[in-house]
């Protein structure tokens, strides 16, 4: 792999930039893996580039019925903050965090990870306990966070509405180094470390059947043709249940839309990463000047990656309230993704009834904050056959025992 | 933008007046049932890329449940029926059957 | 230069002069004017900047799918960034201003970025800013970001309103040309109820300035008599100004009408937000024509072929004085043969095609025009403006073989149709090789929720592109839409006509053989600076699909969402891949067709209006009182009654004590009051709760839990057992609605075959609690009811008249003191408690709010859903065994409370806490344990759930949940607080104050 540099964009310009190599390749599939990792999305991506860099497991593909990072990972409004509440939550999100700062250097592609912070508002008293409990927790956790003041909050974002008049900013949970980063650029950058490893990424490749022998996954039937593996991991967000039904066991899982909107580029006018779960909308600004606005899920099973029109309209009243100066902005475009929630809303990451058959999924509406913990703590999982401990809770045994990690307690509503 | 016609009152209500309440037909297992049978009901759900039979309220209507049968990929609606009932009217399952080549109900969870 | 032609212009009013500003500068043109050609009059054609390389940027097109001309317009709170001058309106007085440059339009320093353009390619900042780690941060970063984005924020509050409508349609019609009015007239004829709707300020789209032909005379004539005709039916709905937005799912569909904009002082909302449900779509959103991407496409001076002949025929603009053609179809020798009618030069039409001899191209010979074929322009000579062309061979390397003087080129690279609007709802497209371009395919059209098709695309949207095919279509999708909404439609003529048109031939690299160069210059994304060259860069390092590419390059991510440049693009990106343009795709397209208004999305529910605002009856009375609220959900409930000068603190002291030392009055009628009703009641009602209810008394009340099928709290309150066959349960404030629906859930989906009704009775009775000592006392002194002990023991109820006033009495306690919780009918509430308070007056009666509540409750150790509870927690932890009844075979969430988690002995349990010297506990602090689990976590053993001040005991007083917490008294723990210091508690009884229950039972 050829590295990226400012001295190697300086050296290409003199020949008109022809002599950049793939970022990835493209090979057609082997007859055989150590690891097929199902889906091309952020987590899956991570899992492939963990395997191979913490565990020397590189004989390792993985299969993307689309294009890579085309689902999710493209989709959602790159919101990164480990400020959870439970400690198997906090533990992941902040393992992610602490990967995502530092990720543009271990794969030499800049992933435009900004840690210009992240504030969950407080517009009720019980909001605002919920909060300084989450910052209590987190004191125990490591997690850098703190609950400041509402004339704080008017520091820290100059645009923002405190004074209601229904819903006031009584204050808000701050994580100064929670921030965002470039969605696209953390699966590019994943795949193109992967790729240098000599791990295959097989993009719109489709599985159709997920075979088995003695309560073992043996491999993968595809529209490529049948690749065989020692192991498999289900990594594939809100198909979950269709690759789950192949493998032959349920899950606790619903796939419904989740939408997005971006407005117009404008010259910067907010630093941070605003939450207000109390009236559902969250609001950033990217690099680009764009307005990343995102707010609560839809509600129904939906697999279009299209929602309802009166959640953007509910979103957007909600962040004109909190930010009287967006009025006069522009919506540029709006989409929708499919998110899986589960039954406590925690994700999962876990072995199967499938021998040799993983799956991380149930992310939800947070999952582009986790990637590289997630990858990370799935690539262990992988590897050794058992979850290490940042999965240990995650595992799909939780239900049935009802050991729930359940953050809907602190949380409003979307992560 | 979903529109459901609720069984109930007859309105073709709009979305807006809808309230989603998840899989429909979850037969409920209470004490004494297995452990694995009490995850099942409160926690496994077919979550079907195709044709999915849902709960719904009539939330800022007439304030009833019903029952839908939709495609979650097309959004296609089959029709919807009233709640108090442990399977979908067989006159549905036919045309569900009808038009999806392949579908077959598979029994209350 | 541009300037004003003499005579012709048929939207403007001579007679009607306006004055406008553009950065500064003063400025006039016409009514009817847009900005865009207004500013073209007072040679205007530089009019910002790009994002990337701040390269000189001129009005490109004459519509929607403007690029470049985007202003910031207005000032103060009315100021708007990145509007588009093509669709602004002129009207006297507007003020306009450039964007994303400066210090300067003519000199901006940001164009140095264009100097360095070599070494910022597509997705140059993914491959750099990466050594040393932290000046991405401090250094890399806030320099980007300071140059992002085009327009500047407004920094005053919009003084505008927005409204929204709603409409149930059978048809509706998006674009008012001849397509939609055709259309409109066959849907309409047929009876179906119509609303045609037209972006622009005026019916007829292109055909009047193409020269089309209807029933043998000038279009304009047909369409002046289709609206009228269409106007006088009672059936057909017409709007201009509003732009179709968004077809979605189901036939809903917004379209956006902008009232106001061209009339700042009209008054009224500003835009007016239409939500449609309609049977049926017809997109007749036209077609929009493709540059050609040629090296200096990007000068300024450098339009669409259409867009020149639009500010020639429409406004009396001459873009340029002596404008070259470029093309590579028939339709734009319309542009030269509208200039030398004007009285422009034409030096030359170049058509990059071979042979050029349709109709429109001979008559251009006639005419004395010079056409040039197999030729392209090869460089723009011009920053700011053309000043002349080199043209050379088209399948050349770009070498000039001459040169042509001009200060306009209109180029034409063919025509796509507008299908945005057939694919927001999922509608497909295929590839129609012939004409060059993606067309809706019928096959694969946007289904409704009975599976049948609900869009139709019509006239050019559908690929229809000349007139009479164009309007057969229109009938033809009239027709089709009438009927599948139930309609019979009369079949049509045709009457349109425009001379026919040989083939386009695509062009897409301008010339063909052009080095790495030369391909750095062609533009394909004009406001994000994307060019040939970045598509195949993108190719080469594998972002080969289209959505990478586009993300990769950030192609058709502008304001414009690349009307201009999908095709081109994809069209390069197949190219350098060798593949087919259909087997590389399209992107998606999305809501809105253009950007939308944040304020018309909202429309008028915000502020005052941005969620209903419940009031108790006695709301009038805490708003006199200057109390200070919270909200409950969509409540405002008093917190405390701050009496003048005092601190909140002090006011919440004072509220427990008078409940404590003599009597409060708390309206505590947000509280649910559920109604459950039937021979099946009681049974039903052990069902949803813990506790056995059935065995519950006429005339008695019981304090009740209900957990969810999960097993976990769900919400707590006093069931009365009113009758026979009749409860009333109390739920908390917050959960009233929810559990009304929780009840009717399992009634209507599991439990049908009970006979149970219920009836949510929460806003048709104030609750009023009067707490404290002296309770009784006032009730007395209203008279009416014996309210002794002995008649009314505590946990019973009964009913009567207290003062003349039909009462409900429970004799519950929150407070832990004599407590009476009163019912009156919703009308009488205020009247009650003004005489309960006069009653009391002298007794020092006072209002108490929800933080006294919440202070005398934990007083008691009473739990509060939402702080001893969560979501995770069990009546078990929270010593509340004993509402859990044993003799039941099934209630709502047993099962689960027998998972092997829930019985685990490590669940922490309630337990009161109290520190050594008084102080108060912090809120929702962690006790730590000794050591760290895996994940290097401090162990925790512990935490504090509600903390307060009591004024009773004159300490800091907590309740919170610890491991084995009740079999620890006396023990004294360490809880960490934000700032990582430690504070002490010791674990004692959570019932500080009165645990006999004397008090209450007074």
């Amino acid at each position: 792999m050829k590295r990226y540099s400012a001295f190697a964009i300086a050296r290409e310009a003199a020949s008109y930039h022809e002599g950049w190599e793939k970022a990835w390749a493209s090979p057609e599939p082997k007859a055989r893996y150590d690891v097929i990792v199902v889906g091309a999305g952020g987590h899956g991506l991570a899992t492939a580039y963990y395997l191979g860099k913490n565990h020397g497991v590189r004989n390792v593909a993985v299969i993307e019925k689309g294009w890579l990072g085309g689902g999710n990972t493209g989709r959602n409004t790159t919101i990164i903050r480990s400020n959870y509440l439970q400690d198997p939550s906090a533990a992941i999100f902040e393992k992610a965090r602490s990967l995502y700062d530092g990720l543009s250097q271990d794969l030499n592609y800049n992933v435009m990870f900004s840690p210009r912070g992240c504030l969950m508002l407080a517009q009720s008293e019980h909001e605002a306990r919920g909060w300084k409990r989450t910052a209590a927790a987190n004191v125990l956790q490591g997690i850098d966070t703190e609950y400041v003041d509402a004339k704080r909050v008017k520091e820290i974002v100059p645009i923002i509405n405190i004074d209601g008049p229904r819903y006031p900013v009584l204050g808000a949970l701050w994580q100064k180094r929670g921030g965002t980063a470039r969605h696209d650029a953390v699966a590019w950058g994943y795949a193109r470390a992967c790729s240098a490893m000599g791990i295959d990424i097989i993009q719109q490749c489709e599985v159709t059947a997920v075979r088995q022998k003695a309560g073992k996954v043996t491999g993968i039937e595809t529209t490529k043709g049948a690749i065989d593996c020692g192991k498999l991991a289900i990594v594939v967000a809100g198909h979950s249940g269709v690759l789950a039904e192949m493998a032959g066991f349920r899950l606790p899982i619903e796939s419904v839309a989740l939408q997005a909107l971006v407005s117009e580029p404008i010259k910067p006018v907010i630093d941070t990463v605003v939450m207000a779960n109390t009236v559902h909308g969250y609001m950033s600004q990217s690099d680009k000047g764009e307005l990343v606005i995102g707010g609560g899920a839809d509600g129904f099973n939906n697999y279009t990656q299209r929602g309802s029109f009166q959640h953007v309209e509910d979103t957007i009243r909600a962040l004109i309230e909190t930010f009287p100066i967006i009025s006069r902005l522009k919506m540029l475009r709006q989409w929708g993704g499919i998110v899986d929630m589960t039954g406590d809303r925690s994700p999962i990451l876990s072995k199967t009834p499938l021998g040799n058959c993983f799956i991380n999924c149930g992310w939800g509406t947070g999952g582009f904050k986790a990637i590289p913990g997630s990858g990370w703590a799935m690539a262990e999982l992988v590897a050794k056959g058992e979850p290490g401990p940042l999965a240990a809770e995650f595992g799909l045994d939780r239900f049935g025992a009802g050991r729930f990690v359940d953050e809907s307690v602190a949380a409003g509503v979307a992560h | 933008m979903l529109v459901l016609t609720c069984p109930c009152c007859g309105a073709a209500a709009e979305e807006t007046e809808l309230a989603p309440g998840g899989e429909a037909h979850i037969a409920r297992v209470g004490p004494g049932a297995d452990a694995e049978a009490f995850e099942a009901y409160l926690f496994h759900r077919k979550n079907p890329k195709g044709v999915h039979f849902e709960r719904w309220r009539h939330a800022h209507g007439c304030g009833k449940w019903f029952h839908a049968a939709r495609n979650t990929v097309t959004l296609e609606v089959y029709g919807t029926y009233p709640a108090q009932t442990p399977e979908p009217p067989r006159e549905l399952l036919d045309k569900i059957a009808a038009r999806v080549p392949g579908f077959a109900w598979e029994g209350r969870a | 230069m541009s300037f004003r032609l003499s005579s012709g212009g048929r939207l403007i009013d001579r007679s009607a002069r306006l004055g406008f500003a553009f950065d500064g500068a003063e400025c006039h043109g016409f009514a009817g004017d847009t900005l865009a050609s207004a500013l073209l009059a007072n040679d205007r054609m530089l009019v910002g900047r790009s994002f990337k390389y701040h390269r000189p940027r001129g009005i490109v097109a004459s519509g929607a799918e403007e690029p470049n001309a985007l202003v910031g317009l207005g000032t103060r709170g009315r100021f708007e960034p990145n509007q588009r001058t093509t669709t602004t309106e002129l009207f006297d007085g507007l003020v306009a201003e450039s964007q994303n440059r400066f210090p300067s339009l003519a000199f901006d320093i940001g164009a140095i970025n264009s100097k360095l353009s070599r070494f910022l390619p597509a997705g140059f900042y993914y491959k750099t800013f990466l050594k040393p780690a932290a000046f991405w941060e401090h250094i890399y970063e806030p320099l980007i970001r300071q140059s992002a984005g085009l327009g500047r924020a407004p920094s005053e509050q919009d003084p505008d309103s927005y409204e929204h409508f709603h409409v149930h349609i059978d048809v509706l019609i998006v674009g008012g040309g001849v397509a939609g009015l055709q259309a409109a007239l066959v849907a309409g004829r047929a009876g179906a109820r119509v609303l045609i709707v037209e972006q622009t300020a005026h019916w007829g789209g292109r055909a009047p300035v193409d020269g089309v032909e209807i029933e043998g005379h000038p279009a304009e004539a047909w369409v002046a008599q289709t609206v009228a005709t269409l106007s006088g039916m009672a059936n057909v709905t017409l709007r201009l100004r509003c732009q179709g937005v968004g077809i979605y799912d189901h036939g809903f569909a917004l379209a956006h009408e902008r009232l106001t904009d061209h009339a700042p002082d009209a008054g009224g909302p500003r835009h007016r937000l239409w939500k449609i449900r309609t049977r049926q779509v017809i997109v007749a959103a036209g077609a929009l024509e493709r540059p050609l991407a040629f090296p200096g496409n990007d000068v300024p001076g450098v339009m669409l072929a259409s867009a020149v002949r639009d500010f020639v025929e429409n406004w009396a603009v001459a873009p340029g004085r002596r404008t070259v053609v470029l093309t590579n179809n028939d339709d734009a020798y319309r542009t030269a043969l509208c200039l030398l009618e004007a009285g422009l030069e034409v030096p030359a039409i170049l058509d990059t095609r071979a042979v050029a001899d349709g109709p429109l191209a001979r008559t251009a010979l006639k005419a004395g025009i010079e056409v040039r074929t197999g030729m392209t322009v090869v460089d723009v000579a011009g920053g700011k403006r053309v000043r002349s062309v080199g043209i050379g061979p088209v399948d050349g390397k770009g070498y000039p073989t001459d040169r042509i003087a001009c200060d306009a080129v209109a180029m034409s690279g063919g025509w796509s149709p507008a299908v945005h609007l057939w694919s927001h709802a999922g509608g497909k497209l295929f590839w129609d090789a012939k004409q060059a371009s993606f067309r809706p395919d019928a096959e694969r059209a946007p289904k409704s929720h009975d599976g049948g098709t609900f869009v139709h695309a019509a006239g050019a949207a559908n690929g229809a592109l000349l007139a009479k095919r164009c309007q057969l279509d229109a009938a033809r999708a009239g027709a089709a839409a009438a009927l599948a909404a139930g309609f019979d439609a009369e079949p049509v003529d045709a009457v349109a006509s425009a001379p026919e048109q040989k083939p386009v031939e695509p062009a897409w690299i301008l010339p063909r053989r052009a080095g790495p160069e030369l391909r750095m210059k062609m533009f394909l994304d004009y406001q994000n600076d994307v060019k040939v060259s970045d598509v195949q860069l993108a190719a080469r390092e594998g972002y080969e699909s289209v959505e990478h590419t586009k993300r990769y390059t950030t192609l058709g991510m502008a304001t414009d969402q690349g009307k201009l440049s999908n095709v081109n693009g994809l069209a390069i990106l197949a190219d350098a891949l060798g593949a087919e343009i259909p087997a590389v795709g399209t992107t998606t397209f999305r809501p809105p067709y253009t950007p939308l208004t944040f304020g018309a999305i909202a429309g008028p529910g915000i502020g005052e209006t941005f969620q209903p605002l419940r009031r108790t009856p006695m709301q009038d009375w805490h708003e006199e009182q200057g109390a200070h609220f919270e909200p409950v959900g969509h409540w405002r409930r008093p917190y405390c009654y701050p009496r003048k000068g005092e601190s909140h603190g002090a006011a919440i002291r004072r509220e427990v004590l008078a409940v404590r030392e003599a009597v409060g009055l708390l309206d505590a009628s947000t509280l649910g009051k559920i109604f459950v009703k039937g021979p099946d009641a009681g049974v039903f009602l052990d069902r949803v709760y813990t506790n056995m209810m059935s065995t519950l008394k006429v005339g008695r009340c019981r304090y009740g839990l209900m957990c969810s099928e999960n097993g976990f709290l769900m919400d707590d309150g006093v069931v009365a057992r009113l009758s026979e066959d009749s409860f009333l349960c109390h739920t908390t404030s917050g959960g009233a609605e929810h559990v009304h629906q929780h009840m009717e859930e399992w009634l209507q989906t599991e439990w049908w075959d009970l006979k149970v009704h219920v009836v949510n009775q929460t806003e048709q009775f104030a609750q009023i609690a009067v707490a404290g000592p002296k309770a009784r006392e006032v009730l007395d002194r209203l008279g009416g009811m014996d309210l002794s002990k002995e008649a009314l023991p505590f946990m019973a109820w009964t009913e009567g008249e207290l003062g003349g006033f039909p009462v409900r009495v429970y004799r519950i306690s929150f407070s832990g003191e004599l407590s009476f919780e009163i019912a009156v009918r919703a009308g009488q509430g205020r009247a009650f408690w003004d005489a309960c308070l006069a009653a009391g007056a002298d007794l020092g009666i006072a209002p108490y709010g929800t933080e006294a509540l919440h202070v005398l409750r934990a007083e008691k150790g009473f739990i509060m859903i939402g702080d001893e509870s969560d979501g995770t927690v069990i009546p078990q932890d929270l010593g509340l065994d004993w509402a859990v009844s044993k003799k039941k075979d099934d209630f709502i969430g047993k099962r689960a409370q027998e998972r092997s988690h829930m019985t685990d002995p490590t669940r922490w349990k309630l337990v009161g806490l109290e520190t050594p010297d008084g102080s108060v506990l912090p809120d929702g602090v962690y006790a730590a344990a000794p050591g760290r689990n895996a994940n290097g976590q401090r162990n925790t053993q512990g935490r504090v759930t509600s903390t307060y001040y009591s004024p009773t005991l004159r300490r800091g007083i907590a309740m919170g949940l610890v491991l084995h917490g009740p079999d620890r008294m006396g023990e004294v723990i360490a809880f960490t607080c934000a700032d990582g210091s430690t504070r002490e508690a010791r674990i004692v009884s959570p019932v500080f104050y009165d645990p006999e229950g004397e008090k209450q039972n007074v």
